[in-house]
């Protein structure tokens, strides 16, 4: 037997790392669509930055997944060339933009999410990680001071901004019970020191959300179960259309470099 | 289609580094102080050019008139003796 | 300073004005290269010739983020994609900083979007044209982007401020643009059959346009001969065009790519590159409106403003509760 088969690859260390990854790429590729078409130009500018930087955070997860897997995918085979449900990001990060709106609250809502988590896997055991959500955690701070500060702006601006943003929080935040889902992967890690407890995540993210939309003057949603799971590649619809566009030069030219 | 809600002016001041000068790098539309904190970080320092960041509200900036700036500025030229320069101080007197 | 406070009446009354010998000093400032700031005495042709010029070339970065923009999604690889998104991101950034400039000149940014949206103002014929492969990218970067900095690079030392350190802003970041669309195509070039086709049917598709851009022959040029007394234009279009032709076609050969002209060849005696001639009622179409993409790109933006409209009231809306709030807690 080749030393290559003979290699235990761990696939909850790998699961883990592309699901952090997959967050930061499918988020990222929503940003982009915005480019060239925002309110105003400081605001392209402003999503720019943040989808630059979730794709760089993705760019790091998903090579270091390729690392671990040892099969000799970098981040772009990885990236660009798996089956849809082999991505492992919450369903929330593949909804449509739709409005400005729409697109603020989804952004707050994972925003406070990676800056819960990723405050946390700054201590974590594994080295890679907590150096990489060391530099996350500060491009994190910000994305959420950008996107707080518009929940608040359009949360308690006008009678319309106000009924759009409203209207969004209660179409996204069914997705939002998925994050906190914990499953055999997390748990692994958690008692290995690698990843924190989902349930703390929760609770801290559940306050800073509750004190954002207290000062956006909007009403919380209640809480309803999820209905896919993207950590297990349970994917709604929309992951489809999404990956078909970011994949199509990949698969049209199979092989070549760019 | 005249847009009624048209944002505010900013003049923005950068502090590029420790130790240097806020130094005026433009100007920029923002709804409130805050906004126009974040779009001068996005707008004037993606390339690391910037540690401190000044906004100040266009209308709050009183300038000089340059029509005035023979008054304001010529009598300070013949007052060479505020320069350094100015005095020939012997050689052998070392740290002056 | 970019300051809009231009409106400051001088305290004691002003003798009655000599344009002859104000528009003198200005032209004897202009010719020593003194920069002219804001505030200055200045013609009105002056200020608006330079409202005119400032406000195409931003209203020329921020249409330019749509044909590049749309292959931010598709890119084939994840650095290839940050890249993209930085460079659109820039074009945005050049576009705030110009039309910063020319609100110095005292036009509001919202009268010149304005002028863009109902069709009356123009923008740089080049972003007209569509970008159906990923090599139109490259190309992009490779050809419009070096001819703008052929344009550019001499307004770094134009006799307006304001104009003057933008564009020096510009440039730096400028360069970037450039090297990464050639990077692209050489990429291309060194790849499969496929991909190089796709870099020289783009450079067949882009080289004219391009060329295009340096504006119509010197004999037919409107605005050229005050703009070069006024310092805001440095070198004619012609001078710019020949040393874009001379710069580029070494590049492209480089590249293993022909540019689409049977007339191109080098001439000995007087050291450059004789080219075919320009098909400039081309030109005069796109500048129309009859272009391939000018009624889309045109529409992008207007459906982004107008469905942008209910954003920027909300933040005023904001912004005013919070002065009462203030107000009203100092009380």
């Amino acid at each position: 037997m080749s030393a290559a088969a003979m290699r235990v690859v761990d696939t909850d260390l790998f699961s883990y790392v592309l699901r952090l990854g997959d967050l930061g790429l499918v988020l990222g590729q929503r940003l982009g669509e915005w480019v060239g078409h925002a309110p105003a130009i400081e605001e392209d500018l402003g999503m720019a930055n943040v989808a630059l930087d979730l794709i760089g955070q993705a760019r790091l997860f998903l090579g270091y997944a390729g690392e671990i897997e040892g099969r000799g995918r970098d981040e772009d085979a990885i990236a660009f060339l798996r089956e849809q449900g082999e991505y492992l990001n919450p369903t929330l990060a593949e909804q449509p933009n739709g409005d400005f709106g729409q697109t603020v609250v989804r952004q707050v809502l994972i925003d406070a999410y990676q800056l819960e988590l990723y405050e946390r896997l700054i201590s974590s055991t594994d080295e890679r990680l907590a150096a990489i959500a060391a530099k996350a955690v500060k491009e994190t701070r910000y994305h959420l001071r950008y996107s707080g500060g518009w929940l608040v702006r359009l949360g308690d601006g006008t009678q319309e901004s106000r009924s759009r943003v409203q209207g969004a929080l209660g179409r996204l935040w069914p997705y939002t019970a998925e994050l906190f889902v914990e499953d055999d992967v997390d748990r692994a890690m958690q008692d290995r020191g690698v990843g924190p407890r989902l349930a703390e995540v929760h609770k801290a993210w559940s306050s800073r959300i509750g004190a954002l939309l207290s000062e956006a003057t909007l009403d919380r949603p209640a809480d309803r179960p999820y209905s896919w799971f993207g950590k297990h590649g349970q994917h709604s619809e929309h992951l489809g259309y999404l990956l078909a566009e970011m994949q199509y030069l990949q698969r049209a030219h199979p092989g070549a470099r760019w | 289609m005249e847009d009624k809600h048209q944002w505010p002016l900013y003049e923005v001041f950068i502090r590029a580094r420790g130790g240097l000068d806020h130094k005026h790098a433009g100007s920029l539309h923002a709804a409130d102080a805050s906004m126009a904190i974040e779009h001068a970080r996005d707008l004037y320092t993606r390339r690391q050019e910037g540690v401190s960041i000044w906004v100040v509200r266009s209308t709050d900036v009183t300038a000089s008139d340059p029509a005035d700036a023979d008054s304001l500025f010529e009598p300070a030229k013949d007052k060479v003796y505020r320069h350094p320069t100015f005095y020939d101080i012997p050689e052998e007197v070392k740290t002056l | 300073m970019y300051t809009q406070g231009l409106d400051v009446q001088a305290s004691e009354p002003t003798a009655p004005v000599d344009e002859g010998s104000l528009e003198r000093r200005f032209l004897a400032r202009v010719d020593a290269e003194e920069k002219i700031e804001p505030k200055d005495w200045m013609p009105d042709r002056y200020r608006s010739t330079l409202v005119r010029q400032i406000s195409q070339h931003a209203h020329s970065e921020i249409v330019g983020m749509l044909p590049e923009g749309n292959w931010i999604t598709r890119a084939p690889t994840l650095l290839r994609k940050s890249i993209l998104i930085a460079k659109v991101q820039d074009e945005g950034g050049h576009g705030a900083y110009l039309y910063s400039a020319a609100e110095t000149l005292g036009v509001s940014r919202d009268q010149m979007i304005e002028q863009l949206l109902c069709g009356k103002a123009k923008y740089s014929s080049i972003f007209n044209y569509p970008t159906p492969t990923w090599a139109d990218v490259g190309a992009i970067g490779w050809l419009v982007d070096g001819a703008a900095i052929m344009n550019q690079i001499p307004l770094c030392r134009c006799s307006y401020g304001p104009y003057a350190r933008a564009m020096v802003r510009i440039c730096r970041e400028e360069s970037f643009h450039q090297r990464q669309g050639y990077d692209l195509m050489l990429q291309l070039c060194r790849g499969t059959p496929e991909q190089k086709r796709m870099a020289q049917d783009a450079l067949d598709r882009w080289w004219w346009p391009a060329l295009m851009m340096f504006g119509p022959p010197d004999a037919e040029s409107m605005h050229s001969t005050d703009s070069q007394r006024w310092k805001i234009k440095r070198f004619s279009n012609d001078e710019l065009r020949q040393k874009f032709v001379d710069f580029t076609v070494p590049q492209a050969r480089f590249l293993g790519l022909t540019p689409p002209d049977s007339k191109l060849q080098w001439n000995e005696a007087a050291q450059r590159h004789e080219f075919g001639p320009i098909d400039w009622n081309e030109f005069n179409q796109v500048l129309k409106g009859n272009g391939p993409c000018n009624a889309e790109r045109l529409a992008e933006r207007r459906a982004a403003h107008a469905e942008g409209e209910w954003v920027r009231e909300a933040a005023m809306a904001h912004a005013e509760k919070q002065r009462h709030r203030r107000a009203s807690a100092a009380a």
